[in-house]
């Protein structure tokens, strides 16, 4: 294991620009989250197999149903072909080498996990240092944190389950909670679904189950934070969260990774479940590592998001701020089954250097008076190529559905490319389906406008990218949407001349 | 003498526009810019605030005694010289608050000042809103967006007042306003007017130079200075047209 430094210090920013204006003065620095944590770790050796799917289970000592879950899953992902339909190029992945399990060995890995003082010191650091308060400091939050493999520390769980809430790792969630994982796991993502969800239901690592009982309204957000260290190591976590009855929770998740001259795989699986009269927002601040000017390294980032609104009455909200990853193939997407519910989705997608994302949503209406809403958002700068690829689709028994749909992009530079997919079925005559498209180019106008009021260029850049992105953001938990508005600035360094 | 131009020559695409044009412009003093199209008028003002396109293929222009042409766009600004466009551009999502906010502290820093806060600029801003009577929710609203043409100009002069520049530019700030608009913003840069800063009013007409008064009036044809004056020569220009001026020029 190689010992590295971490590669920034912030220093505390009088202004939001001032922060921003430091970390762009700071030369090949720009992902700030890109040091590497040295603590005691168990990592499988590479390669995949039944026997390591046997391990992984073994390792976690589960019961016999989760092994058979993920044993089925397996035999059937080895008869599945590694989809390459999304707009981004890259070679097949060579899945003999990645390591399928990686965890620090002391901590609360053993049993006693879910006691906080128990955390690896180096490993709380490096959480310490990503901003990420997993010690409970933060009043406003509760988090569940996942380094590699495992969740390493979920705090705040006492408090919570004194209103019925469980907020618990995924891992924990199988021993102390099998019946409610055995109802939910699979129902809305199943293990064949597609390529990746059939390769994390057998190698699922670990994940975040959440559970708000009826009539609850979490009083704070709950957030699982991804942190992915090991190199050529695979995070497959898993996430469940079921809001009942005319419950409520906002849920929000961040990543990142060191800077790795090669491919790391991220293939998570979310499953969420709205019942009647609940509402879930689901926000994702992803900022996995890029990849390099020229497209070397980076996180693939491969997953399978998708909620249904079971019940009536029910809401859900997916909202994204992506920054990060070379690659992207990304879905968050919402199955409209009860009468009146409400699917939500506000995405920023930024793209800079060689990066990849294909991502955007589906909208499916089955119950009668469904309502969709679609904001997406693309950013193309460097040589980056940024699709929206979306499905809206109302069945028969849709009587009087609705989908709205914005869809912008914004080109920096001309070495970029913009992408739009939408797909629209609509199988009920009284439904109301609108669609709009806009592609822009950030104009050396509106530069010159700002530059003449004495604005440097890069703040111009992130001004205007920021205004743009401002119908998304105005979605996200307030710190949450601060932190996306600097990661936009710190990723489009260098992007205009 | 706040700006010193010499024998400027200009070109765009490589059509010469500017061909050894001279203007010396002291602290205080407001200079008229006239002229038919073609003459040169907005790519003066444009060359001048540093855009892109246009090279400057000869001549020199003295600010403030540094060396105008040497500097890039924002250097201009911060140093104190001010475009008011003649289509002022929009951007969405971007309140008028939060960019002027940021063009403020930008000239503060370069006169080693410290940064205005929200609440301070707010205060600050409030005040010249009242002074030019704009309408009270000018800084929560998107720069220019959903603006009609006079209140685009008029907040180019609101950003005038915000930034206190030495040398303002208005490069046909009065195209497109009616009557009304027009008396507004000819108040506008009247309140602004003072002993150290000096205005280059670019225009074709002379409605807006009648609430004006400047003190110098010049006449641009072809890329030069052909006739220069003081505000009679609006008057001049009134009765005869550019004609009279432009043959009077050929024939000498």
């Amino acid at each position: 294991m190689a010992n590295a430094e971490k590669s920034t210090e912030l220093q505390a920013p009088e202004t939001q620009y001032e922060e921003i204006n430091d970390l762009l003065d700071k030369k090949n620095q720009h992902y700030k989250e890109g040091f590497f944590t040295s603590a005691q770790v168990e990592t499988f050796d590479k390669g995949l197999n039944e026997a390591v799917v046997r391990a992984i289970s073994a390792k976690k000592d589960e019961p016999e149903w989760m092994l058979d879950f993920r044993l089925k899953a397996f035999k059937h992902w080895e008869t599945l072909e590694e989809p390459h339909w999304a707009k981004a190029e890259y070679a097949p992945l060579d899945y003999q080498d990645y390591s399928y399990y990686s965890a620090p060995t002391c901590g609360s890995c053993d049993s006693e996990s879910g006691s906080e003082s128990e955390v690896d010191p180096e490993v709380a650091k490096a959480f310490a240092e990503l901003g990420v308060p997993i010690l409970g400091e933060n009043a406003n939050i509760a988090v569940d944190a996942i380094f590699d493999s495992i969740s390493v520390s979920t705090n705040k769980r006492e408090d919570l389950s004194e209103l019925g809430i469980i907020f618990c790792s995924f891992s924990e969630a199988v021993q102390d909670y099998p019946e409610l994982v055995q109802k939910y796991m699979g129902t809305v993502v199943p293990y064949h679904d597609n390529y990746f969800a059939a390769l994390n239901s057998a190698v699922a690592s670990d994940g975040t189950f959440v559970y708000i009982p009826e009539g609850v309204r979490c009083p704070i957000d709950l957030s699982t934070y991804f942190r992915i260290n090991e190199a050529k190591t695979g995070q497959f976590e898993r996430t469940i969260l079921v809001a009942e009855k005319g419950s409520y929770v906002s849920y929000l998740e961040g990543c990142s990774a060191p800077v790795r001259d090669t491919y790391q795989l991220h293939a998570a699986v979310v499953e969420v479940i709205v019942l009647d009269d609940a509402e879930v927002k689901y926000s994702t601040v992803q900022n996995w590592y890029p990849g390099d000017d020229e497209g070397k390294g980076g996180i693939l980032n491969f997953v399978t998001k998708r909620g249904i609104c079971e019940g009536k009455n029910s809401k859900l909200s997916w909202t994204q701020a992506e920054t990060g990853s070379a690659i992207t193939w990304k879905y968050p997407s919402c199955i409209l089954k009860g009468d009146h519910s409400i699917g939500e989705f506000y995405s920023v997608a930024l793209t800079n250097r060689s990066q990849q994302a294909d991502t955007g949503t589906k909208m499916i209406h089955i119950g009668k008076n469904t309502r969709s809403t679609i904001i997406s958002k693309g950013i193309s700068a460097g040589h980056s190529d940024n699709t929206y690829r979306g499905l809206v689709k109302i069945l028969p028994s849709a009587e009087g559905a609705r989908n709205f749909t914005q869809c912008d992009s914004m080109l920096i530079g001309d070495q970029c490319g913009a992408h739009t997919f939408p797909y629209i079925e609509v199988e009920n005559a009284t439904a109301q389906v609108e669609h709009e498209a806009t592609t822009s180019r950030i104009g050396e106008d509106q530069l010159f406008y700002c530059k003449q009021r004495g604005i440097r260029e890069e703040d111009a850049i992130s001004m205007i990218v920021n205004g743009f992105c401002k119908e998304v953001f105005s979605e996200l938990p307030l710190e949450f949407a601060q932190e996306a508005e600097e990661l936009l600035a710190i990723s489009l360094e260098g992007s205009v001349g | 003498m706040l700006l010193n131009i010499k024998n400027l020559q200009a070109e765009i695409d490589e059509k010469q526009i500017l061909k050894g044009l001279n203007l010396e412009i002291n602290p205080g003093e407001v200079h008229a810019i006239m002229g038919p199209n073609g003459a040169g008028k907005s790519t003066l003002a444009s060359v001048l605030a540093g855009k892109d396109n246009y090279e400057v293929t000869a001549g020199s222009v003295a600010f403030d005694g540094q060396d105008l042409l040497d500097l890039d766009p924002e250097e201009r600004a911060r140093k104190g010289l001010f475009l008011a466009f003649q289509y002022p551009v929009e951007i969405p999502g971007v309140s008028n608050k939060l960019f002027m906010q940021t063009a403020v502290n930008a000239v503060r820093e370069e006169q080693g000042l410290p940064p205005l806060d929200m609440f301070d600029f707010d205060a600050y801003a409030k005040d010249k809103i009242e002074l030019l009577e704009m309408r009270p929710d000018l800084l929560e609203r998107s720069v220019n967006v959903g603006f009609s043409g006079g209140e685009k100009k008029r907040n180019d002069i609101f950003q005038m007042a915000l930034l206190q520049p030495k040398l303002c530019i208005l490069d046909e700030t009065d195209s497109g306003l009616d009557i009304d608009a027009l008396r507004l913003v000819a108040n506008g840069i009247n309140t602004l007017r003072s002993e150290e800063r000096s205005f280059i009013v670019v225009t074709h007409y002379q409605r807006l130079l009648d609430y004006i008064k400047p003190d110098h009036v010049h006449v641009l044809y072809d890329g030069k200075v052909i006739k220069s004056g003081g505000f009679e020569l609006v008057h001049e220009l009134e009765e005869n047209g550019y004609d009279e001026i432009v043959k009077q020029h050929q024939q000498a």
